[in-house]
């Protein structure tokens, strides 16, 4: 018990003087997750909506590989990218493992499937009709994606908190494809895990406690949005 | 309404922000990547030397700039290099890139051209990457020594005990709780070594368990179980305090755990950074770097972790048989 109370304290102590560096890494953790969310939005909306409005064979098929994406392993992924960015992989030459680049792409690939899945989820509960009148309105397949996925935005938050909370907490992929490296790619879980490695659990609890007030206050914001929309 | 678009606004800025970053970044690889520098400058640097040889011919100042060292998670846990890279950064100009996994992993990064330098402790397993050319120059840096710690009642009765097998034989026949890295790393090669030379198995025995992780966190799991562990004094010392292992034998010359640095052969791989890995190499044999090891202490427990060695070999550090 002391152990927790003790490292409680410390790490009220280590959040208010900012040491091991804990802001840093802090913003280097959302800069690196919320591009991964922006870019798996952009793939997930397009594809989702591919899925979800469009009737071909197999489509089935495609949504359950969407379903079992949404639960891809963290470390598989990071394993996959690692293989691909070693110098000695395929694309060695671009150099870019152990760089924040290489943890956006990895966390996109963790985070795409979530953010399709729910947006195609999402837009199959739209009623058909209101597709059909609105090209009955002359509006083109943009004009009618954008206003309904305006309708459906409630949804599609879910889809935004899902996809920011699974890759904000992943370590797998960020250790591997990342290297931990401080100044650089050292980001929050991996460096809970190597302050517990070294035994300086306070720094380590400050931290956690800091990726449980993020998820937190992203969660709280877009269900504030939310709330504000129902009303 | 308002809070969504504030919300999208604010998505928006991290995306430009990162753009900013990523595109800083690629640029640089870019500018890294360039034939020319891998072509001209690495062979050019790896015969005449220093860094400053690359200035004099007129295409390359750069080369690449960042290195990418494969280390063992002794050397970070400890703290050791968070006090020397700052150093070697700022007297060199290159960015380096610690990779922090076992020694098996680290080797296995220079086997295949991965990584531009190595810093492991894991003397037969590097004489054969030396052997087979994939890395080159390998030179001693530093020591300090396995331990082996068990819970204070010490059921196997090993306590100072002058024979490290003679020990394991004990814990062997007793049947006694032990905890083994099982990753390869160069600890793990030093326990199994030891196994070996007591002519003992303990694999698939039930009181015998692997747990796969790092030094750091194998210890804890030591720890909580109140089993028995090899495990290296640096980490030993920077987790000390919070441990209720007891330090039980020590001083077996079998027990010394030698670093040494090698670079990764530039000539067997496109992508290795030569100069960069020979300069890194050269800095840690250094005597900039040589004394700030030996001033280095642990921050909890203010003891040497380490002992300076270059320019040794082997025998004069008391090691007998290092690739036994």
């Amino acid at each position: 018990m002391d152990l927790i109370w003790d490292g409680l304290r410390e790490s009220i102590h280590i959040i208010r003087t900012g040491d091991y560096a804990i802001w840093e890494i802090t913003l280097r953790s959302l800069l690196i997750s919320g591009s991964a969310v922006v870019i798996s939005l952009i793939i997930g909306i397009a594809v989702g909506a591919a899925i979800a409005f469009n009737e071909f064979r197999g489509r089935n098929l495609v949504f359950s590989l969407v379903n079992t994406g949404m639960g891809l392993p963290p470390v598989v992924v990071g394993l996959l990218v690692a293989i691909f960015l070693w110098r000695s992989g395929p694309l060695g030459h671009l150099r870019l493992i152990y760089t924040p680049a290489a943890m956006v792409v990895a966390q996109t690939i963790i985070a795409t499937p979530i953010v399709t899945g729910f947006t195609a989820a999402a837009l199959r509960h739209v009623d058909p009709r209101l597709r059909t009148q609105l090209y009955a309105l002359g509006a083109s397949r943009l004009q009618m994606l954008w206003i309904v996925l305006w309708e459906t935005k409630l949804p599609l938050l879910a889809a935004v908190m899902a996809g920011f909370g699974g890759a904000i907490s992943e370590i797998g992929a960020s250790q591997m494809v990342g290297g931990n490296l401080a100044g650089d790619t050292r980001v929050l879980t991996t460096a809970v895990m190597l302050e517990v490695n070294r035994g300086n659990f306070a720094p380590a609890i400050a931290l956690s406690v800091i990726l449980l007030a993020l998820i937190f206050v992203v969660s709280l914001v877009l269900t504030t949005v939310q709330q504000q929309e129902r009303t | 309404m308002k809070g969504l678009f504030g919300l999208v606004a604010l998505l928006l800025a991290l995306v430009a922000a990162l753009g900013l970053v990523a595109c800083g970044g690629d640029n640089e690889s870019k500018e890294t990547a360039t034939p020319q520098a891998a072509a001209t400058g690495t062979p050019q640097a790896a015969t005449t030397g220093t860094p400053q040889a690359a200035t004099s011919t007129p295409i390359v100042r750069s080369g690449p700039k960042e290195i990418i060292l494969a280390t063992t998670t002794s050397t970070q846990d400890s703290g050791l290099l968070d006090v020397l890279v700052p150093e070697f950064e700022k007297d060199s100009g290159y960015n380096l890139k610690i990779i922090a996994v076992g020694s098996g992993q680290a080797l296995a990064m220079g086997q295949r051209g991965d990584a531009d330098v190595l810093l492991v402790h894991a003397p037969s397993s590097e004489k054969k990457l030396v052997d087979s050319s994939a890395a080159i120059n390998r030179r001693l840096v530093m020591h300090n020594d396995f331990i082996i710690l068990g819970p204070d009642k010490d059921p196997a009765g090993i306590k100072g005990m002058s024979s490290s097998v003679d020990a394991l034989k004990k814990v062997f026949d007793t049947g006694s709780s032990f905890i083994s890295r099982g990753d390869d790393s160069g600890t793990d090669k030093l326990e199994k070594s030891l196994w070996k030379k007591a002519e003992l198995d303990p694999k698939g025995k039930s009181w015998y368990e692997e747990s796969g992780q790092g030094m750091g966190a194998t210890l804890q799991i030591a720890n909580q179980r109140d089993a028995y562990i090899i495990c290296d004094r640096a980490t030993y010392l920077a987790q000390g305090a919070g441990l209720s292992l007891t330090l039980l034998v020590e001083g077996d010359p079998v027990l010394l755990n030698v670093y040494s640095v090698m670079q990764v052969n530039p000539d067997e791989f496109d992508l290795v950074n030569g100069p960069g890995g020979k300069a890194f190499a050269d800095f840690m044999v250094s005597d900039k770097a040589q004394q700030m090891i030996d001033a280095f202490v642990d921050k909890k427990s203010g003891k040497p972790l380490f002992t300076p060695d270059a320019g040794k070999t082997y025998e004069e550090i008391g090691m007998k048989t290092p690739f036994g």
